[in-house]
């Protein structure tokens, strides 16, 4: 007897195909009303497959991302776009209170994030709560310092922001094309305790110094040009980056390195908000409340588009078990001198918008700088 | 009498003029009317208000920025239609039919990698240690800085324009009439005389078109300018993406590509005027 379930009819071959042909859609439909498109305005990296593949299996999530490069830009593509575009928004630190006084990003229920993870420093971080309201949570931070090339500097060298003027590097100082980070570094060199908090006379001997510098600059770049020319060797210091550029060409075994000079060094902070107008505030939530988990914490340590520091222990925890070379380069380790340890020492300042003196002040200069 | 056009003739021109309003001339409109509008609060609003064309034209460094991308333009325009030129003249004039038609296929093979990996990988050639330093270096030489600088620029723009130049001079070179450059020879003009006297007046129009090209290509050059010259000094390109990365001033912005716009169309309309003088005039 011949089995019908190998070998079947004609007759029920024609059945099972238009069966199947008929349910198809039905089965495709049923799938893609599953899916929840999550869309995600975010510096690049923030919605790769290293970060967002896990949950988006676990979730039935895709993440559609909207990448800027700064927070200007950031600001304009929310500006210019309709009302619930992006279900999350990922912002640099000082630009949350912009979000927030333009009634771009919603209030979040404090209950549903792990603060009580974050190291005391990151539970109420300023410009993320306004009269005792969230409206943010942040994800990751990093420091500001003197990128190296180790081959043609000792850290020791690197240690002041006066190696910027150093005759080695003459031609050869490229600047990370943004005016805040730059600026802020030279506002710490001439000893302005509030790099960004500082009176007309302290904004002209900011000026004057970073004038000072004109000869010895190679050149401008945007996020491509400042990997290119530090990996190549071309720019062997860089003013306004971190760790979270020379770490991941470190990572790949360039000989460049970050370091946080004796005058202090800035801090970013990156967190994630909702925007007014979503649709998808529980899936947005969820995503929230995965990144800020021990081991959301951990993977956006190590992100592969750039590495960051961490405010969640737990998350250190994690980071110590699953990467723990990662963890002591990045200096996140528990019970011997730490990252934490540096903000404790005043080491690092909060890099923010001026305070004293209108933003386009502050841009007007560093375009006459560049063109100097 | 003037013959009126066939409607024929019409329907086939529509497609053109529907384009050029469509993605030219509106546009443009359009550009006009946001260099008067303000940004407030990141969001650009309807305005009428000068204080945008005001403070582009009377900051310094629009003027400086303006006169480096001109010279700029102008030196890539004229070295690439130098260089170009002997190859040119080479193709059109030396060559067999056959290796004419390979080496104008190999003249299109640039166009199919991205312009911006082939200036990438120039990086590799012009670091102080790079190939073209390393390789001076045996020989006692260098190094020499040829990136984040004018010559880095130049060379990534002679890159952009060389093919383009080569195959426009070629075919303008093409179609001078071979009589005239036999009748040069019977008359016993030199070989170097023939050139500059019969076949670059003949060849004027396509000249001045390729070289037109070059200095349009050029002008408006971000990738270049950027990654080959470190963005130092700043050209009007890249004076525009820095005035729309802080604050998002659109409006400011605009007022710098009209004033690019203006400049490409004056410098247009003179060469396409040169190019067609009649001889004598």
């Amino acid at each position: 007897m011949t089995d019908t379930r190998i070998n079947p009819s004609r007759r029920r071959l024609l059945t099972m195909t238009a069966g199947a042909a008929l349910a198809t859609p039905f089965l495709s439909i049923r799938a893609a009303a599953q899916t929840t498109n999550l869309s995600m305005l975010a510096w690049y990296g923030h919605a790769e497959p290293d970060i967002v593949g896990e949950f988006e299996e676990e979730n039935n999530v895709k993440f559609t991302p909207k990448y800027y490069t700064g927070g200007d830009n950031m600001l304009g593509l929310i500006a210019q776009s309709p009302p619930g575009t992006y279900d999350v928004i990922l912002s640099d630190g000082e630009y949350v209170q912009q979000l927030n006084a333009a009634g771009y990003i919603q209030e979040l229920d404090p209950a549903d994030y792990p603060f009580d993870d974050f190291f005391p420093e990151f539970q109420k971080f300023p410009g993320h709560w306004k009269d005792g309201k969230l409206y943010s949570v942040i994800t990751r931070f990093g420091f500001l310092g003197v990128a190296y090339n180790t081959d043609e500097f000792s850290e020791k060298e690197a240690s002041t922001y006066g190696v910027y003027a150093d005759k080695k590097a003459t031609g050869k100082l490229g600047h990370f094309d943004w005016h805040l980070p730059n600026l802020g570094q030279m506002s710490l060199w001439e000893g302005n305790p509030s790099p960004y908090d500082i009176d007309e006379a302290a904004w002209q001997a900011v000026q004057d110094r970073t004038m000072s510098l004109r000869p010895q600059v190679g050149g401008f770049f945007d996020y491509g040009g400042t990997f290119s020319s530090l990996k190549s060797g071309q720019m062997t210091l860089f003013a306004g980056i971190g760790d979270w550029i020379t770490g991941t060409l470190e990572r790949s075994g360039a000989p460049v390195r970050s370091v946080i000079p004796e005058e202090g060094g800035l801090q970013f902070t990156e967190s994630f908000s909702i925007g007014k107008g979503t649709k998808k505030y529980d899936m947005a939530k969820k995503w929230i409340q995965y990144i800020t988990s021990p081991k959301g914490q951990a993977k956006s340590a190590t992100m592969a588009a750039y590495p960051c520091l961490i405010p969640s222990k737990p998350g250190w925890e994690v980071l110590n078990e699953t990467d723990p070379a990662e963890a002591k380069r990045q200096k996140m380790v528990l019970g011997e001198r730490n990252v934490m340890d540096m903000i404790r020492e005043g080491l690092i300042q909060y890099r923010q918008l001026p305070v004293q003196q209108d933003l386009s002040t502050w841009n007007d200069f560093w375009s006459d700088y560049k063109a100097a | 009498m003037t013959k009126r056009p066939s409607l024929f003739s019409l329907v086939l021109a529509l497609p053109l003029l529907v384009w050029q309003l469509a993605f030219f001339l509106f546009p443009l409109i359009f550009l006009v009317a946001i260099s008067f509008w303000t940004v407030k609060m990141f969001q650009m609003q309807p305005d009428l208000n000068f204080g945008n064309w005001q403070r582009i034209l009377t900051r310094g460094i629009f003027w400086d920025a303006y006169l480096h991308t001109m010279i700029l333009a102008a030196s890539a325009s004229a070295l690439t239609s130098a260089i170009a030129f002997p190859a040119s003249y080479a193709i059109s004039f030396k060559l067999s039919e056959t290796a004419k038609r390979w080496l104008i296929f190999v003249l299109i093979i640039p166009f199919f990698t991205s312009y911006l990996v082939r200036v990438y990988s120039w990086q590799v050639f012009l670091t102080d240690a790079g190939i073209i330093n390393t390789a001076l270096g045996y020989i006692g030489l260098g190094p020499f800085a040829m990136l984040n600088n004018n010559f880095g620029t130049l060379v990534g723009m002679i890159t952009l324009c060389l093919p383009l130049v080569i195959l426009l001079q070629t075919f303008s070179l093409n179609f001078v009439n071979r009589d005239l450059i036999e009748a040069a020879h019977n008359l016993r003009c030199g070989r170097l005389r023939t050139v500059f006297a019969v076949i670059v007046p003949s060849a004027r129009v396509g000249l001045v078109i390729a070289a037109l090209f070059a200095f349009i290509l050029s002008f408006g050059d971000f990738v270049s300018p950027l990654y080959l010259g470190g963005g130092n000094p700043p050209t009007l390109s890249i004076m525009i993406t820095d005035i729309t990365k802080s604050g998002q001033q659109w409006p400011r912005a605009a007022v710098v590509a009209i004033m690019m716009i203006a400049t490409l169309m004056t410098v247009a309309l003179g060469a396409i005027t040169y190019a067609y003088k009649e001889r004598g005039k």
